[in-house]
């Protein structure tokens, strides 16, 4: 019934914007695009490979040399305009859908801003540097206050994470707490609120938006287990951490916040399916960590989303698609600029 | 002899010069072969440190790709922004370079020693150094403090990628020993070289230059004070010859006077009194400096 609804209205405030995704879609690089990439010498012929395809305007304007930083950030760039291209013709809630997908971006930009005030460091330089995909009007407001005081203040009045932060972080938490931990509570409350904002859009959106946010909980869980094995981070801080959603939940949860060593973790991890798949697929083929089963699962998941129309999740999976895109590139770029031919087919082909 | 003042000092030839132009040779040799055999020392010393500074050069590269490749994964798994979000967490360094002084035959070179500094602010000496030649004891150390060192990091990247920038960390920790130790021998080599170049300098002119201007002197001296000698010796056989023909001379003369006064007594001397004088005059004037 649901999915019914959808197809009668969807196009009329969507449709369009849609259609726009679909088309950026279809300038993603191809295998053979890639290929192509890898053969490549020097900087200057991926320059002349990428001419030929969507990144043609940022980069041919761009003096020698390049560097692999230098592309990656001009990709970003054409990625940043087409995502706020699109975010301007859009209506609500796809807005709010789409805000909800720049709150990740916030997020790493905020903490670093209160890192950076919290070490007096010059605010305006750090600002340069965030991530345009994440900023916000108050972010110029916070470079003028000085005290971890007026920050806290500041946070609450004028970003859009002010709820996030209210609700997880307390003033106390920002001058003491260890600055990553308080940039994964955030993102676990963003996790879990727009989890239930998909819920509440229902139908094909929900069904799809769902199972990716509940493999990005999941994921979100295993990295920081693993990661904080053997660190000073208790069991209870961990388990603080883990969102509320996703396939783990409760079980795999509470098994893994015990968990000691990275034995353990497989273990509780085996009698999942999909998990299990992905360890096998990383011990499987060499030079691949768990990490890059992640991301290749992830590009999966993504280019699912396009499968199936009136929807929300191609949204999502054009952003991540595109950032997959770009890593593949800066990927193939560092490896071209330090002649390390092994390791140059580590990217993750899209279509 | 100007055409030689060159090679020898500008002494007045004497046997006071002499000795003190002789102790300065033997001190000059004396310098020479010291000097020789520093600067064989250092030179050994150069060749073990060059020979060290290309294997640490070769072993640089291959640290320093794998450190930059350890980034490039570092930045694909995680983004391209992590960096700087690690660069904003550091408040202290927690690699420094201690620096003292060792003495080689005389040359001063720089000894570098790593520091690790953990988050307590505790400082370990270079054990990371020692860690790469494979001394047991340091490398429990070590392990112990990359542990730490992970500590401290891996909460960058917790949610994602954490374990490549921990990997990461470790391979520029280790590209960073390699550097320091490298930066060590190279100032070393560059120090030595100079010393060695300095030593053999030295060596060069005591041998071509001072040592032979001495000899030179010495000749010199000698030559000229054998000349005196002969002069002098001329001089004395020149007098004594003019004294032995003087006083054949005078004999010759006191043997005419007596032939003369015995003339005088064969025929009778008609006056006494110019006898007399006569007599006289030859008692007062004995001297062969007479000539009448």
């Amino acid at each position: 019934m649901e999915d019914i609804r959808d197809l009668i209205g969807f196009n009329v405030d969507d449709g369009y914007i849609e259609a726009l995704v679909r088309g950026y879609k279809s300038s993603l690089l191809s295998s053979v695009d890639y290929v192509n990439l890898t053969q490549c010498e020097t900087l200057e012929d991926v320059r002349m490979h990428l001419n030929g395809t969507e990144y043609s305007v940022v980069l041919q304007d761009e003096p020698s040399p390049l560097t692999a930083s230098i592309i990656a950030e001009k990709c970003s760039v054409k990625l940043v305009s087409d995502f706020q291209y699109i975010r301007s013709q859009s209506t609500n809630p796809l807005t709010k859908f789409l805000d909800y997908l720049t709150y990740p971006y916030m997020i790493d930009n905020l903490v670093l801003l209160v890192t950076g005030t919290l070490h007096e460091r010059d605010i305006g330089e750090l600002l340069e540097k965030c991530n345009t995909l994440g900023s916000f009007p108050a972010m110029s407001t916070l470079s003028i206050v000085s005290t971890p005081e007026e920050l806290y203040r500041e946070i609450l009045v004028d970003t859009p994470l002010a709820p996030y932060f209210a609700e997880c972080v307390s003033f106390d938490d920002l001058t003491e707490t260890n600055i990553e931990i308080i940039r994964n509570i955030l993102y676990k409350a963003y996790l879990e609120d727009f989890y239930q904002f998909c819920c509440s859009l229902g139908g094909t959106t929900e069904k799809i938006m769902c199972e990716i946010l509940q493999f990005e909980a999941d994921r979100r869980i295993i990295n920081i287990t693993l990661n904080s094995l053997g660190s000073k981070l208790s069991r209870e801080a961990r388990e603080n951490l883990y969102p509320s959603i996703g396939s783990l939940v409760p079980e795999g949860t509470l098994k893994l916040s015990r968990a000691e060593d990275v034995q353990s973790v497989n273990s509780v991890l085996e009698s999942y399916d999909l998990f299990r798949r992905l360890l096998q697929y990383s011990t499987d083929s060499p030079g691949k960590s768990l990490e890059d089963s992640f991301i290749e699962y992830e590009v999966q998941l993504s280019k699912k989303t396009f499968e199936q129309q009136f929807h929300y999740g191609v949204f999502y999976g054009f952003l991540k698609l595109r950032e997959q895109e770009i890593r593949n590139i800066l990927w193939i770029c560092e490896c071209i600029s330090q002649r390390h031919r092994t390791g140059i087919g580590n990217y993750v082909t899209i279509f | 002899m100007a055409s030689a003042a060159g090679d020898r000092l500008n002494v007045v030839p004497s046997r006071m010069t002499l000795t003190q132009i002789k102790g300065r040779l033997a001190g000059a040799n004396k310098g020479h072969s010291m000097l020789k055999k520093k600067s064989d020392a250092l030179t050994v010393r150069l060749r073990s440190i060059l020979k060290q500074v290309l294997e640490k050069k070769n072993l640089t590269g291959d640290v320093c790709r794998e450190a930059l490749i350890s980034l490039a994964v570092a930045k694909y798994i995680v983004g391209e922004d992590f960096k700087l979000h690690i660069m904003e967490n550091v408040d202290k360094s927690s690699l420094k370079v201690s620096f003292h002084s060792e003495n080689i035959a005389g040359v001063t070179i720089p000894v570098f020693e790593k520091v690790s500094v953990d988050d307590d602010g505790t400082e370990y000496y270079g054990e990371s150094v020692k860690d790469i030649s494979g001394n047991g004891v340091s490398k429990e150390i070590s392990e112990g403090l990359s542990n730490k060192f992970h500590s401290y990091v891996s909460l960058s990247g917790l949610s994602k990628g954490g374990q490549q920038i921990a990997t990461c960390g470790e391979n520029f920790r280790k590209a960073a020993d390699t550097l320091i130790s490298l930066a060590e021998l190279q100032t070393s080599f560059t120090l030595l070289d100079e010393a060695v170049k300095i030593t053999n300098r030295r060596v060069n002119a005591l041998e071509n230059v001072v040592i032979p201007r001495l000899e030179n002197t010495v000749a010199y001296i000698i030559s000229e004070l054998d000349e005196l000698e002969r002069e002098e010796f001329f001089r004395l056989k020149l007098v004594q010859n003019w004294k032995e023909r003087e006083s054949k001379n005078a004999q010759q003369l006191r043997e005419q006077l007596e032939r003369t006064r015995q003339g005088f007594s064969s025929f009778e001397m008609d006056s006494y009194e110019t006898k007399e004088r006569l007599v006289e005059g030859l008692a007062s004037n004995d001297d062969s400096d007479i000539i009448f």
